[in-house]
């Protein structure tokens, strides 16, 4: 054992070469697999920025036109590849404006880096020019994070950084690097990071666990799974496709479960939570076992606890330890990757059909169709609907498209009417709900998944909160599809008011500027829909055309998405009207 | 579900940040740190926090959970006072020409079980270690004559259960 350390450290010295810290960051990157990062520079960076320079055939920096929107690219590219994605900054308020981000991906675990220059280290403490305590201020929103001071740190710091976000239950990294780090030499060599001694990244799967969660499916009359993006992060879709069909198993997803089970699968009975499906609310409280897999019961998705599926056993399939029992009490915890878990729990499931209780959801499914779904995606009324629009989009994609939404309405309308037909498909802010997160995210998707069609589906508010980000979507000519359905309104916060604050309308109507023009003004190719008849035609010119296209859909200012559970209400308890 | 006292012990790697990022889960919650001690453990380079909360046990195990989340924590455990072993320390000064003015001071010297650090002409100081009932007992005999400082250290506590960290460890490394 010893003489073996000692002889790869024999080796690391022979392979080893002198470099700043400035130059080892980019070797890091590379030896990591990273060729594409976002960023923005600044004074404490700039010598990482001169390697960049130096290195642009072998890695692309993307300048984003502010910084929080580096990270949401990176976190765009993170969820259509499953790779980390890696953002930088300057100290400062480079920074701190990558925190909406870091919370964000650490809300909806994205792997991701974050990489800040920091004041030198002999400054640090001294309220230096554009000194701030980022590794204090991003410790609530990172997975991990760490200020290297000595350049001697970075090989070893960084591989375990690369490690950290993407194992396990992925999220987000922030290293912080003085100035001088970057300026010093060191001796460098490369091991990639195979394990932290403190940390367990997959729990071992308990096989007593997983007969007894097969025994309670095999018993139960009405089987239900409700599926979150740990199907998606743990690449289970398979294994969850197999489940469903041989068990006979109804199942339905959270928004960042979307697109990890096709979404015209016989079996994909629609959407839970605030804004989720009219049966797969419902059923929650009447099905005899509930299968939850890699989903984390956000209270958008439970509404009350004290009403949630108290009937039902409940089979939690999870990663996360820190998740089991936390919201919603499992009568069975199923721990591990769920891909390995769904694998060894197959076997011993029986084949089933559950064709009765399959057709509840169908009966549920005719109320809702009739009350609002056909209202949404076939209006008879004047004003355009979202749901509309994004019926045209699946048609004109042919359910091929990434679709990249932002937060409010057309978020909650997208994820009830979008087609996926691939996983990693939908791209939404989920735990956070930022706003101002499509624009960017959509072009890291796009960068990540050039061989696909990639859709931003936008309200004209969230919009405007990183608008600035077409300034790389022209000057990279980025072929990202930007729809912007526009109400006039914050409309998300307007149907709150309208609904539960008797229509008072605080600060939620605005006067927009001509989107067309500005889109023009980026040079980016841009049409506006006012009337039903140029939908299709619109929507169709916009998916073929190769290079970006901006198109405006103005649509009825005041209308609100149903069904919908009023924060504190039951599932049971959803309103169609 | 009823509130009591928990005491929490956390083990894990020497990191200068992990203060920061357990005091966050409490702060994060609104629940009181009633007493904080870190030291080393019983394992080379690995730290324990000794953290006392006085809440529900849901809310105690899944701050635990949340704590062992975090990287750089090897495990962490929660107990009630039944099952542990724990000492507070505390540290009493007080004027030197009490001990001869006030004769009552030196039986409650005697009675509380308490030493003497260090005596000169202006001070002495009595050092307390025990339950903490003890040392407000202490504390309370004392305040009438006046005390020019006082001290209280966070808990310390062994568990009567083994604490199986040398296995964890070695886990981990497979
Ligand atoms: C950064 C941020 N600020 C505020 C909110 C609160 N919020 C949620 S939805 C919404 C309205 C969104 O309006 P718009 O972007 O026009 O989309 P719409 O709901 O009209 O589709 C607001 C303000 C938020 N989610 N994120």
């Amino acid at each position: 054992m010893e003489t073996l350390k000692a002889q790869k450290k024999e080796e690391k010295k022979k392979t080893s070469m002198r470099i700043t810290g400035a130059e080892a960051i980019i070797h890091c990157l590379l030896e990591e697999g990273v060729n594409l990062i976002y960023g923005y520079p600044g004074g404490a960076i700039m010598p990482v920025y001169d390697e960049l320079y130096k290195f642009q055939d072998k890695l692309t920096h993307i300048l984003t036109r502010h910084e929080q929107g580096a990270t949401h690219a990176a976190q765009g590219f993170a969820r259509v590849t499953g790779k980390v994605g890696v953002a930088m900054a300057t100290s400062g308020p480079g920074a701190t404006n990558l925190v909406t981000g870091l919370a964000d991906a650490q809300i909806d675990s994205t792997p991701m880096v974050c990489i800040t220059g920091q004041v030198p280290r002999h400054l640090l403490g001294s309220d230096a020019f554009q000194e701030t305590d980022i590794v204090g201020i991003s410790t609530p929103v990172t997975k991990w994070n760490y200020q290297i001071t000595k350049a001697s740190e970075i090989p070893e710091i960084m591989a375990k950084a690369f490690y950290i976000a993407r194992s396990g239950r992925p999220g987000p990294v922030l290293i912080d690097i003085t100035k001088n780090a970057q300026f010093d030499e060191l001796d460098f060599a490369y091991e990639k990071c195979t394990g932290v001694r403190s940390y367990k990244p997959v729990p071992q799967p308990d096989m007593k666990a997983i007969e007894k969660a097969a025994e309670l499916i095999n018993k139960a009359k009405k089987p239900y799974i409700v599926f979150g993006q740990g199907v998606i992060l743990g690449e289970a879709e398979v294994q969850l496709k197999a489940l469903v069909e041989k068990a006979g198993i109804p199942a339905a997803w959270t928004i960042l479960g979307l697109s990890a089970l096709d979404t015209e699968h016989p079996m994909n009975v629609g959407m839970v939570g605030m804004h989720g499906n009219y049966g797969p609310n419902v059923l929650t409280n009447e099905c005899d076992v509930l299968l939850a897999i890699g989903m984390r019961f956000d209270d958008r998705v439970t509404g009350s606890l004290d009403t949630y599926a108290k009937q039902a056993k409940i089979i939690h399939f999870e990663i996360d330890p820190a998740e089991v029992n936390k919201n919603v009490n499992a009568d069975v915890a199923v721990m591990g990757n769920a891909k390995q878990t769904l694998e060894l729990l197959l076997p011993l499931v029986n084949e089933n059909e559950h064709k009765e209780w399959r057709a509840e959801f169908d009966k549920k499914y005719k109320i809702e169709f009739d009350t609002v779904i056909e209202k949404d995606i076939h209006p008879t009324k004047e004003g355009l609907t979202m749901g509309e629009v994004i019926e045209q989009i699946n048609l004109a994609s042919d359910q091929k498209a990434v679709i990249v939404t932002d937060v409010g309405q057309h978020q909650m309308i997208t994820c009830r009417y979008a087609k996926f037909r691939q996983s990693k498909s939908n791209i939404t802010s989920g735990g956070l709900g930022t706003m101002g997160f499509a624009l960017p995210a959509a072009i890291g998707a796009k960068m990540g998944a050039m061989d696909r069609e990639v859709v931003a589906v936008i309200g004209d508010g969230g919009y405007q909160m990183t608008i600035q980000e077409l300034g790389v979507i022209f000057q990279h000519n980025v072929p990202v599809k930007i729809v912007v359905l526009n109400n006039e309104h914050l409309g998300m916060v307007r149907q709150w008011q309208e609904l539960f604050f008797e229509s008072r309308y605080a600060s939620t109507v605005m006067t927009n500027p001509d989107f067309v023009k500005i889109a023009e003004g980026y040079h980016i190719k841009s049409r506006r829909v006012e009337k039903r008849e140029d939908l299709t035609e619109a929507v169709q010119e916009m998916m073929s055309s190769k290079d970006p296209y901006f198109l405006e859909v103005r649509v009825e200012k005041e209308d609100n998405v149903f069904p919908m559970i009023p924060s504190g209400a039951s599932v049971a308890d959803i309103r169609l009207k | 579900m009823e509130k009591q006292w928990y005491t929490i012990s956390v083990y894990s790697e020497n990191n200068v940040g992990l203060l920061n990022r357990i005091s966050g889960i409490f702060l994060k919650r609104h629940i009181n740190i009633e007493s904080l001690n870190v030291s080393k453990s019983e394992i080379e380079n690995v730290s324990k926090f000794t953290i006392v909360i006085n809440t529900t046990e849901d809310w105690t195990r899944k701050i635990v959970n949340q704590i062992e989340k975090q990287i750089e924590v090897i495990k962490a455990f929660y107990h009630t006072d039944d099952e542990t072993i724990y000492q507070e320390s505390a540290l009493f000064k007080i004027a030197s020409h009490l001990l001869f003015d006030e004769r009552q001071i030196q039986n409650i010297i005697k009675e509380s079980k308490s030493q003497i650090v260090t005596v000169n002409r202006e001070f002495f100081v009595l050092a307390k270690t025990g339950r903490r009932h003890e040392i407000d007992e202490m504390h309370e005999a004392l305040e009438p004559y006046g005390i020019m400082q006082f001290v209280r250290s966070g808990r310390i506590a062994v568990t009567k259960a083994a604490m199986p960290i040398s296995e964890i460890l070695a886990e981990f490394q497979d």
